[in-house]
C-alpha cells in the first residue's frame, strides 16, 4: 500500500461525536460479573452447608431471573442484554436472602417478581427503585410466611440439636432472650466463633460472615462498592444495639446484616449518587435495621430496612449534592 | 507533594509514541488551504483576490470586530481559490487557498529586530493583535482581548499553562524542552502588558525533564516560578488550573480575570515572542500528530493551512484503519469527518485513533454508580444532566443541575461504565438552552 494510499482509507467512514474519543475499560458486566464473583464463596458454601436443597433454590432463583429477563427484553424489543450479569445477579442475591429448605416454586415465583415487577416494570436496569431481589424475598415472605421461617440447620448442627430445623438466632433471642440464645450455642466465643464462621441456621447465603467479608473487601478493592456504607451500615447497627443494652457483637454478626451492608446497601441503582449521600443512606438502614430488630414483630429487619431507605433515595439526591467547584473555599 | 484538585481521571497518558522526539520542521506544502475564521469571535472577509501573488506573512483576511484576529498567508505563491472548504471546528468555512511558489518568500521588512522592552504595553498589544494571535491550546481565543481586561478587573498574575494534560498530545513539551528561553521571553511579554509581577509556569509531574529545563530557564528572572501539577486530566483545565495554582476559584459563570489571572498556553506565549521581537505573525504551529493508527507519530512544526491528509502522509500514513480522527486532544478534540480539513491556530494535535482505542460500545442506561460525580471536577452530577437531557428537561438541568458550570472535559464520559455520552448531551442541552433563550 502506498502512502498516499494509506492516507486514503476509509476516511469516508470516520466516525463522527462528541468529546470525549477514548473511554475506560469498566462496563456494566464488568461491575455485575464482579459482584457475582464476589458473592460466589458465600454462596458455595451454602451448597455445602445445606446440600442439595440449597444447590436447586440457587439454581431455580438464576435461571428464573434470567429467562424472565430474557423474555420480557424479547417481548418489549429491547437490547439482549441479559449476558451483563445483572439478572444473574438479582437470582443469585435473592438465593442468599432465602432459606434452602424453600420448595422450588417459592424462590420461581419470588424470582419471577424480582424481575418483572420490580425491576421492569420500572422501566428496566437503573430505573428500579427498589433493589429487586429484596422484594422478591418480601414477596415471598407475604405469600409464605410460614416456610420463610423456617430455618434448616447448617451440616455441623446435624446430632447437636433436636429435629431438622431450628429458629435462627435472631429468632432465639426475639423469643426466648439472650441467656437462651448463649444456651443454644453452648457459651458466648462458641457463639461469636459460629457466627463468623457460619455454623448456624440462617438464609443460604447468609451464615457465614468471613466469606462475606472476603467478597466484600474485593469489591471494595475494585471500587465498585464504598467502603463507608457497609462499615457504616454494620457500625450503626453495633452502636445502637449497645445503647439499648443488647449484644453489639452478636448483632453485628448475625442475621443478614453483613450481606445486606456489603451486597445490598451498596446496590448502586437504589441507593444515593454522592458517597455523603449513601452515608445518610447507610445509618438510615442501620438504625431501622435495629428497629426493626429490637422492637419490631420481626426477629430480622435488614431487608425492609434497606427497602424503606431505598424509598428515601430519590429524596436525598435532590438534598445531598456533590460539593461544588467554587464553593470550597 | 504535587498541587492537586478534586476530581479528575487517571487515562493512560500515551506520550510515549512522541514525547521523546524532537520537532520536526514540515516542507512547504504545494498548497495551503487557510479559513478566514480560525478563532472565537467575528469571522474575517478575505481582502485577497484569485490571481494575487501573496507573501508569507502578509495579511489575506481581516475584520473590523474588536473580537476577531486576522489572517496571514503562510507561505509565498499565488491565491488559486477563494471558496468553502471543510473546517475542522466550524464544518465549513470560506477559504483563501494559495498555491505555494516554492520560494517561501517574507513578506517586506520581516523578519525584523525589536527588543521588546523599550516598547509600551499598549504598542505591544496591537503587535499581538495585527500579528493574528489567539490561543493555540484549542480554545483559539483572541489574545488581545485577552491581554486587554476591563479596568475595573485588575490582574496580579499570569499562568503558563503548561499542564499539557491531554492524553497523547506532547508539542507542548517538546517546546517547553526546546524553546524554554523563548516561553521565558514571551511570559515576560506578556507579564508586562498585564502590569503584573508574579507568574507562574504550571506544569504536569509526568514531564519531569520540562519541569527541569523550565526551572534552568527561569533561574535569575524574577516572578516567574515553576509550579509541578499532580498528573491527573484535567488538570489544565482553565479553571482547575487556577484553583489549583491560586487556592482562588473562579466564581460561576466568570472568568479569570475575575479572580485577577490570566492564563496562555504554552504555544501562544512563544508566538507572542517571535510576534513582538521578530514581527512574525502567527503562521505554523507545533502540532502532535499520532495516535494507534498513525505509523510514525510525530511532533511536527506545521504550516496553517497544511490539510490534515498532508500531516498524516510526513508522519508515515495509517498503520490501520482510523476509526476516529480528532483535532486536538482525545478527552476534548472535534472529531472530523475528512482529513481534507487543514491545520489552523488552535491544531495542538491531530490523532488517528484506532478501534481499540475508541472503546465506545453500545449505550446502556445510567446505573447511578455516581463514577461520574466522583470525576467530575466542578463537582456537578453529570449523570442527573444526561438523563435530563434525555427527557428533554434542558430547563431543569440549568436551573438547577449547573447545566452551564460544566466545562466539557469529558471526565464523566471516560469513566462511564454504561458508556453514556454524557457531554454530547450537556452540549445538547446547552444549546437548547440558548435556543430558548433566544426566543424569549
Amino acid at each position: 500500500m502506498s502512502i498516499e494510499a494509506k492516507t486514503k482509507i476509509e476516511i469516508d467512514n470516520l466516525m463522527v461525536s462528541a468529546s470525549p474519543h477514548i473511554r475506560c475499560d469498566e462496563s456494566i458486566s464488568k461491575i455485575m460479573w464482579s459482584v457475582n464473583a464476589a458473592l460466589a464463596p458465600a454462596a458455595l458454601f451454602s451448597i455445602f452447608n445445606f446440600g442439595m436443597p440449597a444447590f436447586i433454590n440457587f439454581a431455580v432463583c438464576i435461571v428464573a431471573a434470567v429467562v424472565t429477563e430474557y423474555l420480557i427484553l424479547k417481548w418489549q424489543n429491547k437490547p439482549m442484554v441479559i449476558g451483563d450479569g445483572s439478572a444473574f445477579l438479582t437470582g443469585l442475591l435473592l438465593a442468599m436472602n432465602i432459606p434452602a429448605t424453600l420448595p422450588w416454586y417459592m424462590p420461581l415465583a419470588g424470582s419471577i417478581f424480582a424481575i418483572a415487577v420490580a425491576k421492569h416494570t420500572m422501566g428496566g436496569l437503573g430505573f428500579n427503585i427498589f433493589n429487586p431481589a429484596l422484594i422478591g424475598r418480601a414477596f415471598i415472605l407475604a405469600s409464605w410466611p410460614i416456610a420463610m421461617t423456617t430455618w434448616p440447620i447448617s451440616r455441623d448442627m446435624v446430632g447437636k440439636v433436636d429435629g431438622l430445623t431450628s429458629a435462627t438466632p435472631l429468632g432465639i433471642l426475639k423469643l426466648q432472650g439472650y441467656e437462651k440464645l448463649v444456651a443454644s450455642f453452648g457459651d458466648q466465643a462458641t457463639m461469636y466463633k459460629s457466627l463468623f464462621l457460619g455454623e448456624r441456621a440462617g438464609s443460604m447465603g447468609e451464615t457465614s460472615a468471613i466469606l462475606l467479608l472476603l467478597g466484600g473487601i474485593y469489591l471494595i478493592y475494585k471500587g465498585y462498592i464504598k467502603w463507608q456504607v457497609p462499615v457504616i451500615m454494620i457500625g450503626t447497627v453495633g452502636a445502637l444495639t449497645a445503647a439499648f443494652g443488647g449484644d453489639p457483637l452478636f448483632h453485628m454478626m448475625s442475621g443478614g446484616l453483613i450481606l445486606g451492608a456489603f451486597y445490598m446497601a451498596t446496590d448502586m441503582v437504589t441507593i444515593p449518587i454522592t458517597t455523603k449521600g449513601q452515608i445518610i443512606f447507610a445509618v438510615g438502614a442501620g438504625a431501622l435495621t435495629v428497629l426493626i430488630r429490637l422492637q419490631g414483630g420481626y426477629p430480622e429487619g435488614v431487608c425492609y430496612a434497606i427497602l424503606l431507605m431505598n424509598c428515601v433515595t430519590p429524596l436525598i439526591d435532590r438534598l445531598v449534592r456533590p460539593v461544588k467547584y467554587g464553593a470550597r473555599r | 507533594m504535587a498541587k492537586s484538585f478534586r476530581g479528575g481521571v487517571h487515562p493512560d497518558d500515551r506520550k510515549r509514541y512522541t514525547a521523546s522526539k524532537a520537532i520536526e520542521v514540515a516542507p512547504i506544502p504545494e498548497k495551503v488551504i487557510i479559513p478566514v475564521r480560525q478563532h472565537i469571535g467575528a469571522p474575517c472577509s478575505p481582502i485577497v483576490k484569485v490571481g494575487d501573488l501573496v507573501k508569507k506573512g502578509q495579511v489575506i483576511a481581516e475584520a473590523q470586530a474588536f473580537v476577531s484576529s486576522p489572517i496571514h498567508a503562510s507561505t509565498s505563491g499565488k491565491v488559486v481559490e477563494l471558496a468553502e472548504y471543510p473546517h475542522p471546528v466550524f464544518g465549513a468555512c470560506m477559504s483563501v487557498v494559495i498555491e505555494s511558489d516554492g520560494q517561501d518568500e517574507w513578506v517586506e521588512g520581516l523578519p525584523l529586530q525589536r527588543d521588546w522592552k523599550t516598547l509600551e504595553a499598549t504598542e505591544i498589544k496591537e503587535i499581538i493583535r495585527q500579528t493574528g494571535m489567539v490561543g493555540m491550546g484549542g480554545a483559539t481565543f483572541p489574545t488581545h482581548v485577552k491581554m486587554a481586561p476591563p479596568a475595573e478587573k485588575p490582574i496580579h498574575t499570569f499562568i503558563l499553562n503548561a499542564a499539557e494534560c491531554e492524553p497523547f498530545l506532547t508539542a507542548d513539551h517538546r517546546v517547553m524542552l526546546e524553546q524554554s528561553e523563548r516561553i521565558v521571553t514571551g511570559m515576560q511579554i506578556a507579564m508586562k502588558v498585564l502590569g503584573v509581577n508574579k507568574g507562574y509556569i504550571g506544569i504536569e509531574e509526568n514531564k519531569p525533564d520540562a519541569i527541569a529545563v523550565m526551572n534552568k530557564a527561569c533561574t535569575g528572572i524574577a516572578g516567574i516560578e515553576v509550579v509541578s501539577l499532580q498528573t491527573k486530566y484535567p488538570q489544565g483545565a482553565e479553571k482547575t488550573l487556577i484553583g489549583v495554582i491560586c487556592g482562588t476559584d473562579v466564581p460561576s459563570g466568570g472568568l479569570p480575570m475575575d479572580v485577577g489571572v490570566v492564563v496562555q498556553n504554552v504555544g501562544t506565549v512563544v508566538a507572542i515572542a517571535d510576534a513582538v521581537e521578530k514581527g512574525i505573525p502567527l503562521i505554523e504551529r507545533v502540532t502532535t500528530v499520532t495516535g494507534g493508527a498513525i505509523s510514525q507519530p510525530k511532533n511536527l512544526l506545521l504550516r496553517i493551512g497544511t490539510t490534515f491528509a498532508q500531516a498524516v502522509t510526513l508522519c508515515g500514513g495509517f498503520n490501520e484503519v482510523p476509526v476516529k480522527v480528532i483535532m486536538g486532544g482525545p478527552m476534548m478534540g472535534m472529531a472530523q469527518r475528512t482529513l481534507d480539513v487543514p491545520i489552523i491556530k488552535g491544531t495542538s494535535g491531530i490523532l488517528a485513533l484506532s478501534e481499540t482505542d475508541v472503546n465506545v460500545g453500545p449505550e446502556r442506561p445510567c446505573i447511578r454508580c455516581g463514577r461520574c460525580v466522583e470525576a467530575c471536577p466542578m463537582g456537578l452530577v453529570p449523570s442527573m444532566l444526561s438523563i435530563l437531557a434525555e427527557r428533554d428537561a434542558y430547563a431543569v438541568a440549568k436551573e438547577e443541575y449547573d447545566l452551564l458550570d460544566c466545562v466539557e472535559c469529558g471526565s464523566c464520559v471516560y469513566v462511564c461504565p454504561a458508556k453514556r455520552n454524557i457531554v454530547h448531551y450537556i452540549k445538547l442541552s446547552k444549546a437548547q438552552n440558548a435556543a430558548m433563550a433566544a426566543k424569549k
